[in-house]
């Protein structure tokens, strides 16, 4: 699937890029993707300063988190939340695996990368990437509206 | 109360109605999250942050989910949300105006603030979401815990000053008389249960247990998006300066004075404490809290009243 195009404008724009609330989703990560987001998170980055909120329902988020190859199993999952998420909401790919499989390629149970199945504004390298890079990856994706 | 119509229009739209709070209440969930942001040792988010949250989820896609009750779904925030400006200008309006106050608008206010707990459970059961429906459930138990307690300490303020319900006589009988809190020890007590009552009625921290995100994802909020959550947001924001102002209105003389802007934060610094060294409650705990030592506090609130102390 193709890059996504979400032009605001005016007052919404602001809205938008002033309080970005993430949905955090692992579609089959090693679970240390996920970890450096809990980081991400944590009093020492103090992401509530930009007004990022972890929220737990893909309803109210603005950013999906994604992590880890699309399994088998987690593809219907990935699927249903996407539909269910609010839109304007973007996509984020952290970790080599979300970008394209990473060490997983070839597996029996994957299916591809996470921008296979849903649209993706930005990828973000690393296994597992820092959290000021998931951070710079967020305010990147910001900057694309 | 009022008189004419453009007036009316101005009472209930800009001062003391809908603009006035929704402001009043934003900055003061900005003071409540910047607050626990030093508390927690960070920096914490800028003034316009909740006004950003509420301008970005008005901008955002409303998702009805299949199978709710598309009615009761779209209705449920707008209940709550037009009980709290109804309370916000009557309870204004008679500290402004205390002569032009009807007779039982004290009971009016207390009704209209079960509203936003009742516009949360039919939110809950009508968007067919189990987490939406235990989230109901929960608040049903959790106003059926602290109503009775918050009634008895309101009626205290009643049996005090001699059985007069509206808030424009309780106002006149502290003109005369000094504050409510001056009073005598019952008052006192009434006071200390309200502030008690305060985070179960806003359904923050320790008594957020219908909204539970680390249990429930959001309770009743779960299948909410867009503007009908921005409305739940304002609403949320609308009932943390207005009860308080409320209780200062039965309790310290009137609100309609500079003196209130510390009153106010002296009770939003208390709520705010009190939210960031607690954790949940369960419901059974938090029932049994409410019914057994506050409302036990509250009846000897009445008592005492009763007996003139
Ligand atoms: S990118 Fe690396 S750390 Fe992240 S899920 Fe894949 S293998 Fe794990």
């Amino acid at each position: 699937m193709g890059n996504n195009n979400h032009r605001l404008s005016g007052i919404k724009k602001w809205g938008f890029k002033k309080s970005p609330w993430v949905f955090h989703l692992s579609t089959g990560s090693c679970n240390n993707c996920d970890i450096e987001i809990l980081d991400a998170l944590t009093p020492r980055f103090d992401l509530e300063r930009f007004g990022i909120l972890l929220v737990g329902t893909p309803r109210h988020a603005d950013i999906l988190l994604v992590t880890g190859v699309v399994t088998v199993q987690a593809l219907p999952r990935l699927l249903h939340v996407y539909e269910q998420a609010a839109k304007p909401c973007m996509g984020v790919a952290i970790g080599a695996c979300a970008c394209s499989c990473g060490i997983f390629d070839g597996g029996y149970h994957v299916v591809g990368p996470v921008d296979k199945i849903i649209p993706v504004d930005v990828y973000i390298p690393g296994c597992p990437p820092k959290p000021e890079a998931i951070i710079s990856g967020v305010v990147k994706a910001l900057a694309k509206l | 109360m009022f008189t004419h119509g453009a007036m009316d229009f101005f009472y209930l739209i800009i001062f003391p109605g809908f603009a006035f709070t929704v402001v009043a209440g934003l900055l003061s969930t900005w003071v409540d999250r910047k607050v626990s942001a030093r508390i927690q040792w960070r920096v914490g988010p800028p003034w316009y942050q909740p006004f950003a949250d509420v301008i970005k989820l008005m901008g955002k896609e409303s998702i009805i989910p299949e199978g709710a009750n598309r009615v009761s779904f779209l209705i449920a925030p707008f209940i709550g949300f037009t009980a709290v400006i109804l309370v916000s200008t009557i309870v204004w309006m008679a500290n402004i105006f205390p002569g032009a106050s009807f007779v039982g608008d004290l009971i009016v206010v207390i009704y209209l603030l079960y509203l936003p707990a009742i516009a949360l459970i039919v939110a809950g059961s009508a968007s067919r979401n189990p987490f939406g429906a235990l989230g109901a459930s929960r608040e049903m138990n959790l106003m059926l815990a602290y109503e009775a307690a918050l009634l008895f300490a309101v009626f205290t303020v009643v049996v005090k000053n001699g059985g007069i319900i509206s808030l424009g006589g309780i106002l006149g009988y502290q003109a005369a008389h000094g504050a409510m809190l001056s009073q005598g020890a019952s008052c006192i007590i009434a006071f200390v249960v309200t502030l008690l009552c305060m985070p179960a009625k806003l359904g923050i921290v320790p008594f957020d247990i219908a909204e539970a995100e680390t249990e429930l994802i959001a309770g009743p909020y779960t299948e909410y998006s867009g503007v009908t959550l921005a409305i739940f947001k304002l609403t949320k924001a609308m009932l943390l300066f207005t009860l308080p102002i409320f209780m200062l209105t039965l309790f310290a003389k009137t609100v309609w004075t500079p003196w209130t802007i510390l009153w106010y934060a002296l009770i939003l610094v208390f709520i705010i404490l009190v939210k960031n060294v607690n954790p949940r409650f369960r419901i059974d705990q938090a029932l049994r809290l409410f019914w057994l030592p506050v409302l036990g506090l509250s009846l000897l609130g009445i008592i005492l009243a009763a007996v003139g102390l």
